[in-house]
């Protein structure tokens, strides 16, 4: 069979750190980047005696990432120990719900070749996270190991979906818009470089109109959202070789390989642990009362399906457009700010995912780090509807707010930037330049029409490209035909 | 009557009359271990210097509000900073904890005195002391017989007059039934009336700290000294702490007591029984009403208990790895083989043995047939005695099935040491109050009458068992010196 043959069915896991200040059963802070075992307790090191309490923040995060994806709120829910043994997990269990999520069967809709797709999201449940191992060269060879608790006990929420997208960049839109929606939610960070948002991919492959499952094929270590999408699209295309070669799939773990851009096997089914969940007896049920779920659903923001709905009734932009000015609250935020400045969304959307977010990238800037405000980007985009400026000079001008933070105003000012715009000024101009040049204004007289672009050239010259070339064309057309 | 055979109410009195001091008391503690101690062998850790530093301190400012200079031990699995905690295994052998149990803290806040750290089968996993790492503990009654367990040495020191009090931890019968073994009496308090914080638990939904004392008069008072919720262990409850020696009156008129006839049957000692069956006419004496009732799930208690003390033992025994603390084997050349045989050297047979159980017990495919039925013969018993409770106050059985049993004569044979449990283990399952007091001798060895209260309802449970003392003078006698 040839690949058209095959349908992919992708699942994701995903983890989402939630930005508590403190851990979730004890008072360590819940920082990025402190020196190793700085953040450490005798309950988040797993000292003997040592009893965890809840962190309330947790639930209410996890509430809120909840109603952010139309799940519903168990009203009575529990923690389970997972156990296993590993260096980086001091009770030798991790904390987390096994068969009472606190958030189950929601879903969000992304948006697929500009159409609207709903992908369901099984559950969500909060664990903690476990520590770091840092070995000396690689794991295999390392003399020793050292371990790291400062992020054992980090809250996380692990959302599952149901595997219901069907393509590799489907997939990483998932991924995108879930990111966006935590983001909005204001429960999660979700920098995928500090592991605050993670991804596991399950992945299977079946011949079109087969209704069973394939064998499924979790891939881990995806660490961007393009490794995500290569990662699905490499392990699709080798399942469907496999099969193509009559190989029998077996259900097993692999990692992706970012260098080689392979996956590889890790463990199959029959090496995967046997995690032995039970209730864990020193945290007692959690009964979620409707009013906490109420008040929580009352405080939420818009978040980025609805703002991308109303930019695109409102504003007529495309779910491109909007997937990206959704992006983030604060970017979100930035783009509202420039429209309600400056009426016109397309040309502030242009702009905004053209030069600002090309400037941004260079620098490795975050919107919120931009050092002009909406509204100076509003001032400029006037100055070209208005024909202050040129596009070709807008882009220059804009190079030096990103740089100096300074209005386009100023710029132009100090610059002696301004397009000029003056009829009188520029029919006096012109007038010089067709006295000097006879033979030209003959030529075009006598049907040569290109002869009105040399004309024009010498104006720009002259200005220094300041003219307003628009308007220059059109006076030296009404000069040449007045005389 | 040396100082050290007396009460902790009457020390109390002695102290606040300026009768004589706490460095007096400790004196005699100290005297009373230097003539027992060797045989006993009650203490892994003796703080004599400490303790006398204390008392001198404690004298200075001669105020003695609540437990202030009253010498006490507390089993070898309470957290004490900067005071080795061992629970009495070789994995724990040098630990020392910088955080002290909240039940600790309590009673240095009252002035007690901390003497040392008691004896224990490894873990509190067993019935006779004779599981510690380090040495078994005597019984003082009968240097032959054992104290009971896993709370042993606490009960034994208590008994043998070195210590006034003692903290233990009972997660089916490990202070009761040690209390029944050595004449004294011991408490378990309803599950979530004491903090678990810094107790080095087995099974942490059977687990409650409780007390070791000579008398139910000093057991009100250091219950009333531990009790109450504390903010770090999310199981404590936050119920009001009602006054416990408030409650003990000699009138129990109409007060009703049940007796289950399923504890009263096969495997129990009939000597045991009928002291037991005496008590109860004691009751009857003092105008109680007594009933035979049945707690009809009761032969599934045993077996259910077992599954789950195991289950949980074996995950929280999970983070003695050898990483952060604790016995490590430095010969192991990864980190798998660090891990068994740090784990192999640290652990006895029967921490092993349970390790082993309670993985099994929660293994895929076993589960359901294993733990969750477990779990549900918890629910039946918890109906059972609530069943019980809408008509009586109290309900009264041995406590345990026999009076000491001969050092050596249950090690090598786990079933019937783990049938000490049988009479105790339910209100464990069920997180009822439980209390041993003294009540006859067999074979000249101390019987245990257990009584069991519903939940949080210490108080009632207490002015029984304080009744029955008034009445009687079992609780008098001590080893080597019984009051007929």
């Amino acid at each position: 069979m040839k690949a058209y043959d095959y349908e992919i069915v992708i699942g994701l896991e995903v983890h989402v750190e939630l930005k508590t200040k403190t851990k979730i059963f004890c008072g360590c802070s819940n920082r990025f980047g402190a020196e190793p075992n700085t953040n450490v307790c005798p309950i988040c090191s797993g000292f003997p005696g040592a009893l965890p309490v809840l962190n309330q923040q947790v639930v209410e995060y996890a509430i809120r990432a909840g109603l952010a994806l139309n799940c519903e709120i168990a009203s009575y829910t529990k923690f389970d120990s997972k156990n296993y043994f590993y260096p980086d997990l001091p009770n030798a269990y991790q904390v987390s719900q096994y068969d009472r999520p606190i958030c189950s069967n929601g879903y969000m809709d992304i948006y697929v070749d500009g159409k609207p797709k709903r992908i369901g999201i099984n559950r969500a449940h909060i664990e903690e996270d476990a520590g770091k191992l840092v070995h000396q060269g690689s794991i295999t060879e390392t003399a020793y190991s050292l371990v790291d608790l400062n992020r054992c006990g980090v809250p996380l929420l692990e959302i599952v979906s149901m595997p219901d997208m069907r393509q590799a960049a489907e997939a990483r839109q998932y991924l995108e818009k879930l990111r966006s929606t935590m983001l909005f939610a204001g429960v999660s960070d979700c920098k995928m470089e500090e592991g605050s948002l993670r991804c596991d991919a399950n992945v299977s492959v079946r011949p079109w109109g087969e209704q069973a499952l394939g064998t499924r094929v979790e891939i881990k270590n995806l660490n961007s959202f393009r490794s995500l999408e290569k990662a699905i699209e490499y392990e699709a295309r080798r399942q469907m070789e496999a099969l193509d070669d009559g190989e029998v799939l077996v259900q097993e773990t692999r990692t992706w390989d970012e260098e080689k851009q392979v996956t590889r096997s890790m463990r199959s089914k029959e090496e995967a642990q046997d995690y032995r969940y039970f209730p864990n007896p020193d945290l007692p049920p959690l009964v979620i009362p409707r009013e906490w779920v109420e008040s929580v659903a009352r405080s939420m923001p818009e978040l980025p399906q609805q703002a991308q709905l109303r930019l695109m009734e409102k504003y007529g932009l495309s779910a491109y457009d909007v997937s990206i000015l959704t992006s983030s609250p604060e970017y979100l935020a930035f783009f509202d700010r420039c429209v309600a400045a400056f009426a016109q969304p397309k040309a502030v959307a242009n702009w905004m995912m053209g030069e600002l977010n090309k400037f941004l990238n260079q620098s490795n800037l975050q919107i919120t780090e931009c050092r002009f405000s909406p509204e100076h980007l509003a001032e400029l985009l006037k100055m070209i509807d208005e024909g202050a400026v040129s596009g070709k000079m807008a882009k220059d001008i804009f190079a030096e707010m990103f740089a100096s933070g300074k209005p386009a105003a100023q710029i132009v000012k100090e610059k002696g930037l301004a397009q000029i715009s003056d009829q009188d000024t520029l029919i006096a101009m012109i007038e010089e330049v067709l006295k000097a040049n006879p033979k030209v204004v003959e030529d075009y007289r006598g049907g040569k029409q290109k002869a009105a672009g040399f004309l024009v050239g010498q104006i720009m010259k002259a200005t220094k490209g300041q003219a307003n070339p628009t308007l220059v064309n059109q006076l030296i057309d009404k000069c040449l035909s007045a005389e | 009557m040396k100082l050290n055979d007396l009460s902790v109410h009457e020390l109390k009195n002695l102290l606040q009359s300026k009768q004589t001091s706490s460095e007096e008391i400790i004196k005699s503690c100290l005297e009373r271990i230097a003539e027992v101690e060797a045989e006993v062998k009650a203490f892994i850790t003796l703080l004599e210097d400490d303790a006398l530093k204390a008392a001198r301190n404690l004298d200075k400012k001669g105020e003695y509000q609540g437990l202030a200079g009253i010498p006490y031990g507390l089993k070898d699995n309470f957290c004490t900073s900067g005071i080795k905690t061992t629970c009495a295994s070789r994995m724990l052998e040098n630990y020392v904890p910088f955080y002290d149990a909240t039940a600790a803290r309590r009673l240095s806040e009252a002035d007690a005195i901390l003497m040392g750290k008691m004896n224990m089968d490894e873990f509190a996993m067993g019935n006779s002391t004779e599981l510690s790492a380090f040495f078994p503990t005597r019984n003082p009654w009968d240097h032959n017989r054992v104290p009971g367990g896993s709370s042993g040495g606490s009960a034994a020191a208590v008994a043998a007059g070195e210590i006034l009090f003692s903290l233990g931890t009972d997660s089916g019968s490990s202070i009761r039934q040690p209390a029944s073994f050595c004449g004294v009496v011991g408490l378990k308090p309803s599950y979530g009336r004491v903090s678990r914080w810094g107790v080095i638990g087995s099974a942490s939904s059977l687990d409650q700290v409780g007390v070791i004392t000579r008398d139910v008069t000093d057991c009100a008072l250091v219950l009333q000294a531990i009790a109450g919720k504390d903010p770090s262990d999310s199981t404590s409850v936050a119920l009001e702490v009602p006054d416990y020696s408030a409650s003990l009156k000699a009138d129990i008129k109409g007060l009703k007591i049940a007796y289950p006839r399923e504890y009263f049957q096969a495997g129990i000692d009939q000597h045991v029984k009928a002291c037991v069956m005496e008590a109860l006419k004691t009751y009857e004496s003092l105008g109680a009403i007594i009933d035979e009732v049945s707690l009809p799930h009761s032969e599934y208690a045993l077996p259910a208990f077992l599954l789950i003390a195991c289950a949980e033992a074996s995950a929280n025994m999970g983070k003695y790895d050898g990483v952060r603390f604790g016995l490590r084997d430095f010969s192991a050349d990864n980190v798998v083989d660090m891990y068994s045989q740090s784990r192999g050297l640290g652990f006895g047979t029967d921490v092993k043995r349970r390790i082993l159980l309670g993985t099994h017990a929660l293994s895929a495919g076993y589960y359901e047939d294993y733990y969750l039925k477990a779990l549900k013969v918890r629910r039946l018993l918890k109906n059972d005695f609530d069943k019980v409770f809408e008509n009586y106050d109290v309900i009264v059985a041995p406590t345990a099935p026999t009076v000491a049993f001969e050092l050596g004569a249950q090690s090598g044979d786990p079933l019937t040491m783990y049938m000490n449990d049988i009479l105790t283990g339910s209100t464990n399952m069920a997180g009822l109050p439980g209390m041993s007091i003294p009540c006859g001798f067999v074979q000249e060895m101390p019987v245990g009458m257990h009584l069991i209260g519903k939940p949080f309802d210490e108080p009632t449970m207490l002015k029984a068992a304080y009744a029955f003392e008034q009445a009687t003078s079992f609780h008098l006698s001590r080893p080597g010196r019984r009051v007929r």
